[in-house]
């Protein structure tokens, strides 16, 4: 006696929750139904393992006829074949658009390309997330970079009204396709201590202050792309280092400012010029796209590992910054165009790069 | 010209990509209706057109607006080539037919394409306006309202109960005609879908026309099947009971007039009773009374002439009611008398109706049923479906006169169905045989006032099981003892029922699915032989059927069936026999007694101990069984005043006519005097599978029940989750040496692990009961058996269920005190009354082997009447009777505790096979459902295989059913029947079909909650005019 056929089709869709997971994680039927088998699911209810292997095949068959619709929420919301309740349709899409912390580390900054998808197996070796999971969600990237790529008005909105996604959701994806489309390099070494969330925070600053959005929400692409104007701009901070007096004047308003407030003031006040140097280096070669790429790499190197090399503890770091920045203002010249640069390249970037 | 249609396309959405190139479509879309078709511009690349057309006006008879469904195409346009049909919407325009109904039909509806499934969805709107025509030599049947509940639906009064009708129409089936060999599949499936609408349409418009002749004004229990016959053709049949329903404005309006005295139904002015006072044995008198306020019986056939007075019954000897005894009184006899005359007019004194109004349903026989196997030939003329026609009257004759047999004279409940495989047929029928309170049935009645002296003279809850029939001249033998509750009336020992079970019926514990299942194999043959060899089988497979269902109703401790199905199907090579049923324990009945196993070699030292093992294990069953369906009805050790003690006793009727001439009757009776228990013996390894099946069956996990009635007896806190679902399951059986038992065996898992798989997925649910559980089993092959379930699952409130598990007596309190007032009467009887206790009557039992009629019986069996067997031109029919019947009752929602729903969202269509919607209340009825689609694939695997295919197919129907009753303004589906679900695969050719047909009635809800909110006071007020009258009568 086979089955041949078992199917089992409710006027409400069922979703089961853990067996939703499952699907996600890429398990096939029968890892699934042997990973469910452990949850020790068949003591609590009583059901056989034929009962089980059923009931998964039909949720799999299921989220199978669901997946094309997920890949357009939209579309799961309007259609009319499976009647699934509301906070259930916005469950199915969260987390099927919900990623591994590992997975994105691995592919934040590449470009979404078939060249990357072929490095997948190698990203589910790696992190030991199922290639068909890394599948789903590099697809998951790689759809939603194509929908906002080339929109008009904020990454943010764009992804939350085409994909419905939670906010905090919206926003990880809007960093996502913010480092992808400007291929930050995140993957070395220096930088494996860095945590997505880290990178994330980054990005929603730079679409924020280093945007052509930041200046002008009439274009399209205005939160992908760099400000290229401001870019341009930032090459005249090299006068910070390379005027001698300039940079004495800076220095001595930000020890005036910091004396007896930081616990490292020493260490800063023979460093800063360094500091300086390497921070306005940095922010002086965006101009080119390979030394954006590296910004990150570049400010780790160049500001961050020096800061740590000092023990300096957070708050230290956050005063100087913020000192570093204000004390730019006082300075003749600098007037209020550098609205950028305060809070941008200025403190937070770095600051949370340090404090891993 | 009666009517014009106006039919208005507005948008698409979701449209497929039909141009590779540029990734979009043309799309533009032709609206047909009879002859005439219009057409909408091309809106050029887009998958979201926007027509906004003018408004297409079809100007038609009424009669094809009846027929004729709106046929809505979607197509791409292509300069070069043909345009490429995308899809198809059919719009079933009768709700827009009568006034109360839907008066427009606006909404997005799936497009659908046989080949591809759902393709996106168009936005039409749909208009009719109706002119008046008085012409009485009419057509049409407008406005004559459809609905597929089987019970009086809820926001309307039956002003009278007219009766049975019934049509059929045939025609050849599309698929079979020469054409489909050079027309592609797409165009063959749509040729059937059209088919099958106007066949459909032109059913309910005859219908309609017979209702209007009998001057009702509406069907209840419609009930509409189609036979693939195959190269015969195909035939499209519908029963229904016809009424004259009054749709209730207000509770004021209602309720006064029941409590007026003044009008005696017995002097109904339009009753002109030919013999009033005499005690004439009602069926043995074939009336001729032509005045009747209804139309004679001729009219309710399509029949000729001929036909009725072949068939008019020949009265059986001594089988009449006769007089009532003397505990009914003159009353009783003159009702019975008066509602048989009543009935006498009609042909077919039946009601398709499972649950009646308060008082309707006096007394219960039994069910009756009768199946005929025939041969099928080609229809060679589609205008005079004859033979079909007196295929069916043969067998509805067939059911009349058993239940004058059983000293009833109509019967409730009524269905019928067909199983075919190749050129056979099996055509069944079954219903409740019943004495009918006559209030229903004649016009100028009144409302309450015999409601007022039935409960003096019947107490509810009880009056049901009392016989019909003459207790001195029995149609059977039967033991009888008097009713536990009243005292004053005999019942049965055991009742099996086709109806729901009656509101007002006193219940102890709680009810549970019962299932008979057997397999028989049979051997390949040809025509006649096939159709001996099968009708030589059926009488034993209902004796099996009959003999399962004893027995697992005992080993439940319970004593009534309730909602009995008894289905059988027939394949190439074997028979299967499905009944369900939902036990229960009717505090009237005697306690059943227990079973008891007696081995055949009893010097055998190992046996016997076998056989004590065995005799233990079930009687913990039965006693586990007590506790978990809470069976524990009040010990009383008094004697019971003039009664016989009454020790249960068990008792079959098989009744197995196999003629017409139904004169010659040998009767043997295999009754061995007083039997104390069921006894089974087991004296070969057969008889010891049957033992132990009847012991595998699992009961459902804690927190589940289950039951096919609407609802689920003992359970009345219901609160407003449901969930319907559709399973189907196909299983292929190793052909290798297929003996009957394992045959049963596979049968008997397949169903036992389908019902675990729902628990499994229900469970969150818990607690809550599957209700109105139907099993359909179909042989689409040599080896497969399919089997389709559709059920609803309802949540109940624990709370208020952990308490019903105190005492019965609290309980019935707590009911009474939640529920309605009808209930009121229960608490105080069951207080003063006693019920008697027989448990486990210690007397020996003996058995006796019938080897010659079967392999082995028990000994319950009284009486087999067996008659002459004959085959006329290949034409056998098998009539099995089987027990004692009970009841109706009005499935009344209990719903009071139901919680205040959650935000309701926009455009969620319910669907349930029950009559209501828990914790809610119907306000509209927007008229019927009913639809077919095909689907067929040839790319299987690509499409997940025959379940991928399956899964989406149903899932694509449950769409497009809520789509049309969400434009037709509604929120929910009631009654709601998947009546058919053929699916043929071809795995080597990498194809599959499946034909599906729904029903139900398209209804506007309000949660009981925002009733409460929205109408305070005034209930008609600002919801739908007309509801909040419903529940005071129903």
């Amino acid at each position: 006696m086979t089955s041949e056929l078992d199917i089992f089709v409710g006027n409400t869709t069922l979703i089961d929750e853990d067996v939703y997971r499952l699907w996600l994680d890429g398990y096939s039927v029968s890892d699934a139904v042997a990973l469910r088998v452990r949850s020790g699911i068949l003591e609590q209810t009583g059901a056989t393992a034929a009962v089980l292997q059923s009931d998964t095949m039909d949720h799999y068959r299921t989220f199978h006829m669901l997946e094309r619709l997920l890949h357009a929420p939209p579309k799961l919301l309007h259609q009319l074949i499976f009647q699934i309740p509301p906070s259930r349709q916005a469950l199915l899409i969260e987390r099927y658009y919900a990623f591994d912390e590992a997975f994105v580390r691995e592919v934040l900054g590449k470009k979404l390309s078939k060249g990357t998808k072929k490095d997948l197996d190698d990203i589910s070796t790696k992190t030991g997330i199922t290639l068909k999971s890394c599948r789903r969600q590099f697809d998951n990237f790689k759809r939603v970079f194509k929908v906002v790529e080339e929109m008009r008005g904020s990454l943010v909105d764009n992804i939350q009204q085409h994909f419905l996604l939670s906010d905090r959701l919206a926003r990880d994806y809007a960093a996502i396709v913010f480092f992808a489309n400007n291929r930050f390099e995140t993957g070395k070494k220096k930088l494996q201590y860095l945590s997505f969330g880290d990178f994330a925070f980054c990005a929603e600053l730079m679409i924020q202050n280093w945007t052509l959005g930041a200046v002008d929400s009439q274009v399209d692409d205005m939160d992908m792309d760099l400000d290229k104007e401001f870019l341009q701009d930032l090459k005249e901070l090299k006068v910070l280092v390379a005027d001698k007096d300039l940079l004495d004047l800076h220095k001595s308003l930000v020890c005036t400012a910091l004396r007896g407030k930081l616990g490292v003031f020493s260490e800063m006040e023979a460093n800063f010029k360094n500091l300086s140097r390497g921070l306005v280096n940095v922010a002086a070669k965006l101009t080119h796209n390979k030394d954006v790429r590296d910004l990150f790499v570049d400010l780790v190197e160049k500001f961050v590992e020096p800061c740590r090399s000092d023990h300096w503890p957070l708050n230290d770091v956050r005063l100087f910054l913020n000192q570093y920045s204000a004390s730019v203002h006082s300075l003749d010249g600098f007037r209020p165009r550098y609205r950028h640069l305060d809070q941008g390249s200025g403190s937070p970037g770095p600051l949370r790069l340090e404090f891993r | 010209m009666p009517g014009k249609l106006k039919v208005k396309i507005v948008a698409g959405r979701h449209l497929p990509v039909m141009d590779r190139a540029s990734d979009l479509t043309d799309a533009f879309v032709e609206v047909k209706f009879g002859n005439t078709t219009f057409k909408t511009d091309v809106y050029l690349k887009s998958l979201n057109p926007q027509w906004n057309s003018e408004w297409f006006k079809f100007e038609v008879d009424d009669e094809d607006l009846q027929d004729e469904p709106l046929q809505i195409t979607v197509l791409d346009h292509d300069t070069y080539s043909a345009n490429d049909a995308i899809g198809k919407v059919y719009i079933d325009i009768d709700p827009l037919l009568y006034s109360e109904a839907a008066t427009v039909i606006s909404g997005w509806f799936p497009i659908y394409d046989t080949i591809h499934g759902i393709r996106g969805e168009i936005n039409v709107v749909v208009k009719v306006d109706l002119f008046n025509d008085l012409n009485r030599f009419r057509q049409s049947s407008c406005g004559v309202k459809f609905f597929c509940t089987t019970s009086i639906p809820k926001c309307y009064r039956a002003v009278i109960i007219h009766g049975f009708v019934e049509e059929l129409v045939v025609n050849e089936d599309p698929e079979y005609q020469w054409i489909d060999r050079i027309r592609t599949p797409r165009a063959s499936n749509e040729a059937r879908q059209r088919l099958i609408s106007l066949m459909s349409g032109e059913l309910q418009r005859k219908i309609g026309l017979k209702v209007l002749e009998m001057r009702g004004n509406a069907v209840v229990g419609y009930l509409q099947c189609f036979d693939l016959e195959g190269e015969s053709g195909l035939v499209v049949r519908a029963i229904g009971t016809a009424c004259t329903l009054d749709k209730l404005s207000s509770p004021a309006a209602f309720l006064p007039a029941c409590n007026s005295p003044s009008k005696e139904m017995k002097e109904i002015p339009f009753n002109e009773d030919p013999n009033p006072n005499t005690h004439s044995s009602g069926p043995s008198t074939p009336l001729k009374n032509q005045t009747y306020s209804f139309s004679p019986s001729k009219s309710y056939s399509r029949q000729s002439s001929s036909s009725d007075t072949d068939l008019s019954l020949t009265p059986k000897t001594g089988m009449g009611s006769g007089s009532a005894g003397k505990e009914g009184g003159p009353f009783k006899a003159l009702l019975r008398q008066q509602t048989q005359s009543a009935l006498e007019q009609r042909e077919f004194p039946f009601f398709t109706l499972t649950a009646f109004p308060p008082g309707f349903l006096v007394h219960v026989g039994g069910v009756v049923s009768a199946r005929s196997v025939k041969l099928l030939d080609r229809i060679h003329n589609p205008d005079e479906p004859e033979t079909r026609d007196a295929w069916w009257a043969e067998i509805r004759q067939e059911i009349k006169s058993h239940a004058k047999a059983l000293g009833c004279h109509a019967v409730v409940g009524y269905s019928e169905s067909t199983s075919i495989c190749e050129e056979v047929c099996i055509l069944s029928a079954s219903g409740t045989a019943a004495v009918l309170n006559p209030r229903f049935l004649q016009d100028g009645t009144v409302e309450g006032c015999l409601e007022q002296r039935l409960e003096e003279n019947l107490p509810a809850g009880c009056g049901f099981c009392h016989i019909p029939y003459d207790e001195l001249n029995m149609p059977f033998p039967a033991h009888l003892t008097y009713c536990n509750n009243c005292r004053k009336q005999k019942v049965p020992d055991v009742l099996f029922t086709t109806i729901d079970l009656p509101v007002d019926a006193t219940v102890i514990g709680k009810g549970c699915l019962i299932q008979a299942r057997l397999c028989r194999l049979k051997k390949k043959a040809q025509a006649e032989a096939n159709a001996t060899a099968i009708s030589n089988l059926l009488p034993f497979m209902e004796y099996e059927v009959h003999t399962q269902l004893m027995n697992k109703l005992k080993l439940k401790a319970m004593n009534a069936l309730f909602g009995l199905r008894i289905q059988i199907t027939v394949g190439e090579n074997m028979l299967m026999g499905l009944a369900s049923a939902t036990g229960v324990y009717l505090a009237a009945l005697p306690t059943p007694g227990g079973i008891q196993i007696a081995g055949k070699t009893p010097n055998d030292g190992s046996y016997e101990q076998h056989i004590s093992h065995m005799q233990k294990k079930i009687n913990d069953t039965i006693a586990k069984n007590k506790e978990l369906y809470e069976i524990n009805p009040p010990e009383i050790s008094e004697e019971i005043i003039g009664s016989p003690i009454p020790e249960p006793r068990q008792r079959s009727r098989l009744l197995r006519s196999q003629s017409e001439s139904s004169d010659e009757v040998t009767e043997l009776d295999l009754s061995h005097g007083k039997k104390d228990a069921f006894v089974l013996e087991i004296d070969d390894t057969d008889a010891m599978e049957d033992v132990h099946s009847l012991l595998t069956d699992v009961p459902p996990p804690s927190g589940f029940y289950s039951c096919n009635t609407e609802i689920m007896p003992g359970i009345n806190n219901w609160t407003s989750e449901i969930q319907m679902f559709t399973s189907v399951r196909v299983i292929r059986l190793s052909s290798l040496n297929l003996t009957n038992q394992a045959l049963n065996k596979n049968f008997n898992d397949l169903c036992e692990n389908l019902l675990k798989s729902l628990y499994f997925k229900l469970r969150s649910m818990i607690p809550c009961c599957l209700c109105h559980v139907n099993f359909t089993v179909s042989l689409p092959e040599d080896e497969l058996i399919q089997v389709t379930v559709t059920a609803v699952a309802i949540t109940f409130d624990k709370n208020q269920a952990l308490q019903t598990t105190k005492t019965h007596a609290e309980k019935l309190l707590q009911r009474a005190s939640t529920d309605n007032e009808e209930l009121l009467q229960f608490p105080l009887e069951l207080c003063s009354d006693s019920l008697p206790s027989h448990p486990f009557p210690p007397a020996k039992a003996t058995s006796v082997d019938y080897s010659s009629f079967a392999d082995r019986c028990s000994s319950w069996i009284e009486l087999i009447k067996l008659k002459a067997q004959t085959i006329r031109r290949g034409s056998i029919k098998t009539t099995v009777t089987v027990e004692k019947a009970s009841p109706m009752g009005e499935g009344n929602f209990r719903n009071r505790s139901a919680p205040p729903c959650a935000n309701s969202t926009v455009g969620v269509v319910k669907m349930t096979p029950l009559s209501f919607i828990p914790g809610a209340k119907i306000t509209k009825y927007l008229g019927i459902i009913n639809m077919f689609f095909i689907r067929e694939t040839t790319s299987l695997r690509e499409e997940g295989g025959v379940s991928g295919f399956l899964h989406a197919f149903i899932a694509e129907v449950f769409a497009m059913v809520r789509a049309h009753v969400a434009a037709l303004g509604g929120n929910a589906v009631v009654s709601y029947i998947m009546k058919q679900c053929v699916f043929m695969e071809n795995p080597n050719k990498n194809q599959a079909q499946c034909l599906i047909n729904v029903s139900g009635d398209a209804v506007v809800f309000v949660r009981e909650s925002e009733l409460e909110v929205v109408s305070t006071p005034q209930p008609a007020a600002s919801c739908q005019p007309s509801c909040t009258g419903g529940e005071v009568t129903t």
